[in-house]
């Protein structure tokens, strides 16, 4: 096991730049996952710390050595694939243990090895059979066990869920994060998918556009994204954006909407008066009923543990999401309001608003 | 509304005899005079089956003449010609296929023009390039020849089996700790053997068919392939029919054997390299 | 470990050894085939070139000297030669045009399954896989009346006065070897068209029987326009190759009789294997080439233009 070191890290193809700079300091034993939409870079970063791509610019250290011109062979890490890439020419056992007969480990130490790690995963029935001859979950399990069974220094994971049905996806999840708990090994995790972000990560690396957005504990990027691409990243429905203009007022800053009401923050920022601002709230943490502003009621979803409802609020789109029944029987219209603490603020440049 | 369609099929089935006849008539008739006893062959003339059949030709053609010779040879020059070509095509189609490099546009641009331009006017001069090596009359110097010749389509070939391979494969296989060329030989070629068996299959039935650069390099009977020797035979002995065609049979088992084994890649192999007979 | 060793030295060094191994690892791959193709086709190539101006006779020891444009200048007025151009145009045409319109309706036939499908296709591609020499044989007997049924049945059908064999009929000889050619042809156009054929999405033809278009209307406005590319590829490719294609006829007609069935590709190859007269025959192989060449540009072009208008 070991940290990995990613320093001010480029990738261009030709004249087009993928990533612009990239800076991630992963502590020994920790589970970073990176995410993002397709074409963040995440894969590219990910790659690169394997191998798998060269380097354009910047350094990549695992275990505080610099690893740039080692061929994968060499970088002691291993790998799961979102295609898993098993050996369709060996049997489960020959695929865990070809990193260890590579590496011309004793036939004792490969047997014991892919023995213990096959009962780890409940693999031990399948060990002669072919990958074509497992399900879509077994064979995750074999791409999970050919890992384990090196001890590597670091876990990169490449996507290794999107190919499961959603139930086998949740249980693997599980599974993962039981397994690192064991194990304890630094491991890095690309995936697009938040829900997966949120539950297994130490520390999320959200992406964008080539650059890294925000690093921080899932909490930290729910409560406090850094940006607007992080709030709306994070959180599941989105959270509801509305430009406003900021007003310091007399002890009670608010945020005036283009229809010129007001909606009260929970504090003063540092900024002038009348500076146009994004204001955000995620639908969660909308209050439905008493005293607000009225919202047409566009679609009610109800999900059966909660009820998303599609409103329009001053003629634009904003979801609500209760788990109050009531709200079935909404009809045409809601009141709505907006607790201060729950509010967001973003500068025009998209970036976080802190109080001051 | 029943009969239209039944005619159609009716149509249609008659359509593929047709061309199953066209296609196998040659072939049949070859055998059948293979199998006519000499006093029958010009007495029973264009009667579809001889009345009485004989192996007297094959036993005389395998016993009393250079036939087994030219088949010896012509086993050996194709089946080397097949081995080596897959060797080279394997490596050469892996390049194209799996790596970006600045000279890969030349290297493909090449091959298609050797695809292109007549191989007919390269026999006088590798005759004469050969000639000072002691590679004319050699079957070494018909295997070189061969092989060069067929390159550029296996590797085409290759390419386009190594293509339908997944690169996870190889990358995974990298982390595990193998270098490019492990990977390419633990993990790559063993999934690709069907296509490398469509491989030898192609440029053996190509390198039994060659004549022209045979008659030219080859001319006593030791060296000669089955080409050359059913020709000089032809000319030498043209009336013993049924003779010729018994060798003619033979030459055919060999070709024939290796089409039923890659007839399931012709399809893809013929749209990989669309250019090549 | 070589790797590891590396690792250690100053990283500005090591990163630029490392990226000159990486970089000629694709070379080393395609260095044999490489090498192999310079070597045996390249410079014969270039070496062919050459003799076309240069007297080399195997037969004549003081040939080798340089003489510039002479072989062309006899070749202007060889009648032979003029005779075999025609020839060449007159035998890629037919065998050409044969291939093609068989091998579609072959394909066709073999498009849409049916009980029996996978015997049937194998059986009518049997003759691609037959030798061309064995081919030409083979059609040569055929075609003798000695032996072979075909003079006979094509008197019996009143297209022969006498049952004669056309190959030592001038005005007939040609069409022996298109005939084998085509035999021996079909397949490959079948195989080909074949894969493209299957290449069309179903749901095609469904949508537009929905929309009410009769199977014509269906070949027309679906079949055609996703054949055409490989039909146009294919067709330029075989012309090429046939138009060079001299196994069947040095072996059923050696270009006979009386030049009849001579076509430039076996002219070079009896200059050169009959009279060992290399430096002649290199100047008509040059000849060939230029008119290959001038031949695929003319087709460029031609799809340009074709390309520009639409």
């Amino acid at each position: 096991m070991a940290s990995i070191d990613i320093r001010d890290i480029h990738k261009s193809y030709g004249k087009i730049e993928v990533l612009h700079g990239v800076d991630l300091t992963i502590r020994d034993g920790e589970f970073i996952v990176l995410v993002g939409p397709s074409g963040c870079g995440k894969s590219t970063l990910l790659r690169m710390i394997a191998g798998l791509e060269e380097v354009t610019g910047g350094d990549i250290l695992i275990a505080e050595k610099r690893v740039n011109d080692l061929a994968p062979k060499d970088r002691d890490i291993a790998m799961v694939f979102q295609s898993y890439a098993l050996y369709p020419h060996m049997s489960v056992a020959q695929n865990m243990s070809y990193s260890l007969r590579l590496r011309k480990t004793p036939r004792e130490r490969v047997a014991s090895a892919v023995s213990a790690a096959a009962s780890k995963l409940g693999l031990d029935p399948f060990l002669e059979r072919r990958p074509k001859a497992l399900s879509g979950g077994q064979r995750q399990r074999v791409a999970m066990g050919r890992a384990i069974v090196r001890q590597p220094k670091a876990f990169l994971f490449d996507e290794p869920l999107s190919n499961l049905d959603a139930r086998l996806r949740e249980q693997m999840r599980a599974e993962i994060k039981k397994l690192h708990g064991e194990l304890g090994a630094t491991s890095i995790y690309v995936t697009h998918d938040q829900i997966e972000a949120m539950t297994l990560a130490d520390r999320i690396v959200a992406m964008h556009g080539g650059v890294v957005q925000q690093v921080g504990s899932p909490l930290d990027l729910y409560d406090r994204p850094a940006n607007l691409f992080v709030a709306g990243f994070i959180g599941s429905p989105g959270m509801n954006f509305i430009e406003a203009r900021y007003q310091p007022g007399e002890g009670s800053p608010a945020a005036r909407l283009a229809d010129g009401t007001l909606v009260a923050l929970p504090h003063a920022y540092a900024l002038e008066p009348d500076t146009p601002v994004t204001l955000g709230i995620r639908p969660e943490h909308v209050v439905i009923g008493g005293e607000g502003r009225e919202a047409a009621v566009e679609l009610i979803e109800p999900t059966g543990f909660g009820t998303i409802l599609h409103l329009a609020l001053h003629g634009l789109p904003f979801k609500v999401f209760t788990t109050d029944r009531k709200v079935l029987n909404a009809g045409n219209a809601a009141t709505i309001s907006f607790p201060p603490q729950h509010l967001h603020l973003f500068d025009q440049e998209g970036a976080r608003v802190g109080a001051v | 509304m029943r009969a239209r369609p039944l005619i159609l099929t009716l149509a249609h089935r008659l359509a593929i005899l047709a061309y199953i006849l066209f296609a196998l008539f040659p072939l049949f008739w070859l055998l059948k005079v293979s199998l006519t006893p000499n006093d029958l062959l010009y007495s029973e003339g264009v009667r579809m089956w001889p009345s009485r059949t004989s192996f007297d030709h094959f036993r005389f053609v395998i016993a009393h003449s250079d036939f087994p010779l030219f088949f010896r040879n012509s086993l050996i020059v194709a089946g080397s010609t097949a081995l080596v070509v897959t060797a080279v095509a394997s490596l050469s189609g892996y390049a194209l296929s799996r790596f970006a490099f600045r000279a890969k546009y030349w290297i493909v641009a090449l091959m298609l023009l050797t695809q292109m331009f007549p191989l007919v006017m390269l026999v006088a001069p590798i005759f004469r390039l050969l000639s000072p090596l002691g590679l004319t009359n050699s079957l070494t110097g018909l295997v070189i020849v061969y092989s060069a010749f067929n390159v550029p389509f296996a590797t085409f070939l290759m390419q386009s089996f190594f293509d339908g391979i997944p690169k996870d494969l190889e990358e995974a296989a990298k982390i595990d700790g193998a270098t490019q060329f492990m990977a390419f030989r633990q993990i790559i070629l063993p999934l690709t053997l069907p296509g490398i068996a469509a491989t030898v299959g192609f440029v053996f039935t190509a390198a039994w068919s060659e004549l022209l650069f045979a008659l030219m390099l080859i001319s006593g009977n030791e060296a000669a392939t089955f080409p050359v020797g059913l020709l000089s035979f032809v000319s030498k002995f043209s009336v013993d029919f049924g003779q010729m065609m018994a060798a003619g049979v033979l030459a055919l088992i060999p070709a024939c054997i290796f089409f039923f084994l890659i007839q399931r890649y012709l399809v893809q192999g013929l749209t990989a390299g669309a250019v090549k007979g | 470990m070589a790797t590891t060793v590396i690792a250690e030295q100053p990283p500005g060094r090591k990163s630029l050894m490392q990226r000159f191994a990486r970089g000629w690892e694709p070379y080393l791959y395609s260095a044999p085939a490489l090498i192999l193709i310079v070597t045996v086709m390249l410079v014969p190539l270039v070496v062919g070139i050459s003799y076309a101006f240069r007297d080399v006779q195997i037969l004549n020891p003081f040939s080798g000297g340089f003489i510039g444009l002479d072989h062309f200048r006899a070749l202007a007025g060889d009648r032979a030669f003029l005779v075999a151009l025609k020839n060449t145009v007159w035998w890629t045409g037919a065998s050409v045009l044969l291939q093609f319109a068989f091998g579609l309706i072959l394909a066709l036939l073999l498009d849409k399954p049916f009980t029996g499908r996978g015997l049937a296709q194998a059986l009518v591609f049997l003759p691609w896989a037959v030798p061309t020499f064995l081919t030409g044989l083979n059609w040569a007997w055929l075609f003798n009346p000695v032996i072979g049924p075909l003079p006979h049945w094509l008197h019996a059908l009143g297209i022969l006065s006498e049952p004669n064999n056309i190959l030592s009929d001038p005005e007939l000889a040609m069409w022996g070897p298109i005939i084998a050619n085509v035999w021996w042809g079909i397949p490959f156009f079948a195989i080909t068209l074949l894969a493209a054929l299957q290449a069309i999405p179903r749901d095609l033809y469904e949508a537009a029987s929905i929309d009410g278009a009769g199977p014509v209307q269906r070949f027309l406005s679906i079949t055609l326009p996703f054949l055409a590319p490989t039909i146009a590829i294919t067709i330029l490719l075989r012309t090429v190759w046939i138009s060079n294609f001299a196994d069947l006829i040095v072996v059923m007609t050696k270009g006979g009789p009386a030049d009849r069935t001579q076509i430039v590709a076996s002219y070079i190859f009896t200059q050169a294997f009959t009279r060992l007269d290399f430096g002649y025959a290199s100047a008509v192989a040059m000849v060939l080439l230029v008119l290959l060449l001038v031949y695929s540009m003319l087709i460029v072009v031609l799809r340009q233009t074709l390309l520009n208008k639409d």
